[in-house]
């Protein structure tokens, strides 16, 4: 058995096709400097991401380009970036799929610009984390005793769970959001999800009563326009749209 | 000047450091973490396969305990670990799966009945005991006696930082996001915290700690291709070393992970394997098992490393414009399990190969993995020669892996370590004043500041990043899987020939604020050092041992290599490291050097070893009526926080 798309005999060396990458430029820590688009030119190499490309950038072209990466591997979340008009991960992009080999990026909106295509999602996340109160919230868990078993837990429920806990809070669907556009406040997708995942996880105390008094109005669960740029940009394939309407209908029951 | 104080402050915020400040901060201390970039996004999130604790759960599992777990890590190590720190480690390990599971881990459970695996290639049925079901999961990884490897389908790390990270907020604990720790702050005698560049504004402040604790991860990206995060650049151990006074340990020690994909050197899990995967060459044949017999593609990571270079040696790669490859095969495994359990392994194939690996095979390489070596600690997790400075994870040389981690080990040891060395991090924060003066406080931000502008003002010199690639290219060409004295003396003057070269680096982007460039240069200068220490470290080992495989030493010299490199960096204008040996005691292992099972025992072996092992036999058959603890305690006891001390109960026993 042989892997035809592992060994790419086409490419032994000879020149690739020659990229245009379409960059947003500015760095707020310059004074006087404004944005401004800039294009560069890389040489594409077979299996080239936009990470790839990026850092030939950096390294040969320009020093100053500024971005972030960490996992490179769709793992971490860092590199969210709006691709040709698109939120998505940059290092798991193959600049292969553009076929016409121009390629625009801009940094994620809806966050602080740090510069050029880098922006602050933790601020964001952390803040989010701390409305919705991420974390298992359970009297025995306070003082777990752990010399003992483990409480148990249906295998299928501990898979569900996983589900949803997927979300690398990469921040796409909160660049694709066009609630959040109108309402700075929205708690978007990714704080809809965490809080689908303690809900559903049994060892969290919290009742609906509860759920309604962080998600139950207008910033949270019912200003959800339903556009849906979450579920059509997540890089994770998380289940935004039932979720999201899910936890709607479970909110409405309150009271 | 800038100064912010408390009582511990931690550097590195993957799921070892993550842990060392909850255990602060739970203590009522104040606290605050550093890190690079969001917490969520540390290299931790990238651990796929698992993590080992003796919970015994799972049917494979059955009759696992602490000493099953203690044997398996010290022979893996190759008898180069501190044995009474793999005791403490082995009886936390349970302790740690437990809390993270009330914390909110969603751990993959057992199915009570019977299921299909592959075992050996064949598809075989496991009953799954009823009474276990909904108890915690394990599966199958190299080098393990047992099932022992707990998980969250392949998402584990991923599950456990965000679980970690989590609980960091929840104790209101501050993450200063997007600084870098560029020196340590030290009177010669004491650690007294650091000095921290911001890397959007470049400005420097000093964070004056009790307790200062680095927790930056091993050293990884100094190798050209490597499966780990771009920011594993072995910083902690850097400005550890910097000091001049702290060791670091077995910096030769590095870890090559057999799969990793070709050309990328993004993972596979181990799991891969541990579920059933099979390696195979040019001609689709399963060559592991014309190696290593019983334990095939399921040997310890060093071994397996080892036989695919050997095979591809002998022409039976596969040939790619990359190079030599070979395939990792788990089409076998079926789609169910592939979506179920090896979901990211899947993505990322699709992504980064356009492969499907329910059909098709998985181009593997070995790849630089794992940093054994790093900031050498006592079993409290202090430094040897820096008081107050502790380190954590794989920035340490705690010792728990010797010259070869098993795969599950050291997503275990970041939590594990982190409980452990959290509570003698509060002991000291306890009896510790907070003494220093702002001269020695200025003194640091001064020479920080006048390295930085010195950079910023040349006005031409060394590339950086033609240094960097040079580092690179010369650690994987010349100190790798295999290794010869030959080429090791040509990397050691190739490196320090670049580290002189580094001093004069000139930058092109010539600003002191958000400058990746400047960062770059800050950070290839002291990487330059690192390099030089592993090459030295692994020329002047002659011998081979767990992951240090030298070709004109082939066999594990006991007799005059049973000891730990300490490397050190006394005065700034060195150009290379002083090296100095610790001895590991014989006379105090619970487990004397012996075999390890791969291929022919050519063990030079230690004068003591027969002694011992006699000596650990008559102890034994001296307690006829004891039980295993108490044997154990009699042959090497150990210490542990107050809190840690208890039995661990187990399903079917008790705490037996």
């Amino acid at each position: 058995m042989t892997n035809p798309v592992n060994t790419p005999a086409g490419n032994t060396g000879g020149k690739g096709r020659m990229l245009n990458l379409h960059i947003l430029r500015f760095n707020p820590q310059l004074p006087g400097d404004t944005p401004r688009m800039q294009t560069f030119q890389v040489e594409e190499q077979t299996g080239m991401t936009i990470f790839i490309a990026l850092n030939e950038i950096r390294e040969r072209q320009d020093p100053s380009l500024q971005f972030d990466f960490v996992c490179r591997a769709g793992i971490c979340g860092s590199c969210g970036m709006v691709i040709n008009g698109r939120p998505d991960l940059a290092c798991r992009t193959l600049t292969s799929k553009f076929t016409d080999g121009e390629i625009t990026l801009l940094p994620l909106p809806a966050f602080e610009l740090i510069g050029d295509l880098s922006v602050d999602t933790g601020k964001f996340m952390r803040e989010m984390s701390e409305r919705i109160e991420s974390w298992i919230h359970s009297e025995s868990a306070k003082d777990c005793d752990f010399n003992v078993l483990e409480e148990r837990m249906d295998p299928d429920l501990a898979d569900a769970i996983y589900e949803l806990d997927r979300c690398v809070e990469c921040g796409c669907c909160i660049s694709a959001c066009g609630t959040k556009r109108m309402r700075d406040d929205f708690l978007g997708a990714v704080g809809f999800m965490h809080v689908a995942r303690f809900r559903l996880d049994t060892r969290d105390d919290r009742t609906d009563d509860d759920w309604y008094e962080i998600i139950g109005d207008d910033d949270g669960i019912f200003g959800c326009m339903s556009l849906l740029g979450c579920e059509d940009t997540c890089p994770k394939d998380l289940p935004h749209q039932t979720q999201i309407a899910f936890l709607r209908r479970k909110m409405v029951m309150v009271k | 000047m800038k100064v912010v104080y408390t009582d511990s402050l931690v550097i590195g915020a993957g799921m070892a450091g993550l842990r060392v400040a909850v255990a602060s901060k739970q203590r009522g201390f104040d606290t605050i973490v550093l890190s690079l970039i969001p917490a969520k996004r540390s290299h931790s999130a990238a651990a796929q396969g698992g993590m080992q604790a003796s919970l015994g759960a799972a049917a494979k599992g059955e009759g696992d305990n602490e000493d099953i777990h203690f044997g398996d890590t010290v022979r893996g190590s190759d008898w180069g670990c501190d044995q009474a720190v793999a005791r403490m480690f082995t009886h936390v390990a349970p302790k740690a799966i437990r809390e993270l599971a009330a914390w909110g881990v969603p751990w993959s459970r057992v199915r009570g009945g019977d299921h299909e695996v592959v075992i050996n290639a064949q598809r075989v049925t496991i009953h799954e005991k009823e009474e276990a079901h909904g108890l915690i999961m394990a599966r199958d990884f190299g080098g393990t006696k047992k099932w022992r490897t707990c998980y969250t389908s392949d998402g584990t790390g991923h599950t456990m930082l965000y679980a970690l990270d989590n609980k960091a907020i929840e104790c209101g604990i501050p993450v200063i996001e997007r600084v870098e720790a560029v020196a340590l702050i030290h009177d010669g005698d004491r650690c007294h915290g650091a000095v921290v560049r911001d890397l959007v504004t470049g400005e420097l402040t000093a964070y004056v700690a009790k307790a200062t604790t680095i927790a930056t991860g091993g050293y990884g990206r100094m190798y050209g291709v490597t499966t780990n995060a771009v920011i594993v650049e072995g910083m902690g151990a850097a400005i550890a070393l910097e000091t001049g006074k702290a060791r670091l340990g077995n910096m030769e020690a590095v870890q090559f992970h057999p799969t990793a994909i070709v050309p990328v050197g993004i993972l596979m899990t181990e799991g891969c394997r541990g579920d059933g995967g099979v390696l195979r060459d040019v001609d689709g044949y399963r060559f592991m098992p014309d190696y290593e017999p019983e334990k095939k593609e399921l040997a310890s990571r060093d071994v397996v490393s080892r036989r695919m270079t050997e095979h591809m040696r002998k022409g039976k790669g596969v040939p790619s414009p990359y190079g030599d490859h070979l395939w990792l095969d788990i089409t076998l495994l079926g789609k169910e399990h592939i979506e179920r359990n090896l979901r990211e392994v899947s993505e990322i194939c699709q992504y980064f190969l356009g492969v499907n690996p329910v059909k098709d095979y998985i181009p593997v390489r070995p790849t630089q993995h794992y940093s054994m070596g790093g900031v050498r600690t006592d079993y409290r997790g202090e430094s040897l020669g820096l008081k107050g400075l502790f380190s954590v994870g794989e920035a340490a040389c705690w010792d728990l892996h010797g010259f070869n981690r098993l795969g599950g080990n050291s997503v275990a040891e970041t939590v594990v370590s982190g409980m452990i060395v959290g509570e003698y991090v509060a002991d000291y924060c306890e009896q510790a004043d907070l003494s220093i003066s702002t001269n020695v406080i200025a003194g640091f931000m001064e020479r920080e500041r006048a390295r930085i502008d010195e950079l910023v003002a040349r006005p031409s010199g060394e590339n950086v990043y033609e240094l960097r690639s040079a580092m690179q290219q010369i650690l994987m060409d010349k100190v790798g899987i295999f290794r010869t004295g030959e080429k090791l003396q040509e990397a050691f003057d190739e490196l320090k020939e670049l580290l002189r070269r580094s001093k004069n680096i000139g930058l092109r982007n010539r600003i002191a604020s958000s400058n990746p460039e400047l960062v770059d240069a800050l950070r290839v200068q002291r990487q330059l050092k690192l390099a030089v220490c592993v090459a030295k470290g692994a020329l002047l080992r002659t011998e081979s041992r767990g992951a240090h495989t030298r070709e004109d030493y082939p066999e594990r010299n006991d007799r005059d290599w049973l000891k730990r490199t300490l490397a050190y960096w006394k005065n700034e204008e060195d150009e290379e490291p002083e090296i100095e040996y610790e001895d590991l005691d014989i006379q105090k292992m619970e487990l004397p050097p012996g075999f390890r099972g791969y291929g022919a025992d050519n063990t030079i072996h230690h004068p003591e070893t027969e002694g011992r092992v006699q000596q650990v036999d008559e102890i034994k058959q001296s307690m006829p009526d004891a039980d295993r603890h108490e044997i154990q305690n009699a042959l090497m006891p150990f210490e542990l926080p107050e809190k840690y001390k208890e039995k661990n109960e187990r399903i079917g026993v008790g705490t037996k």
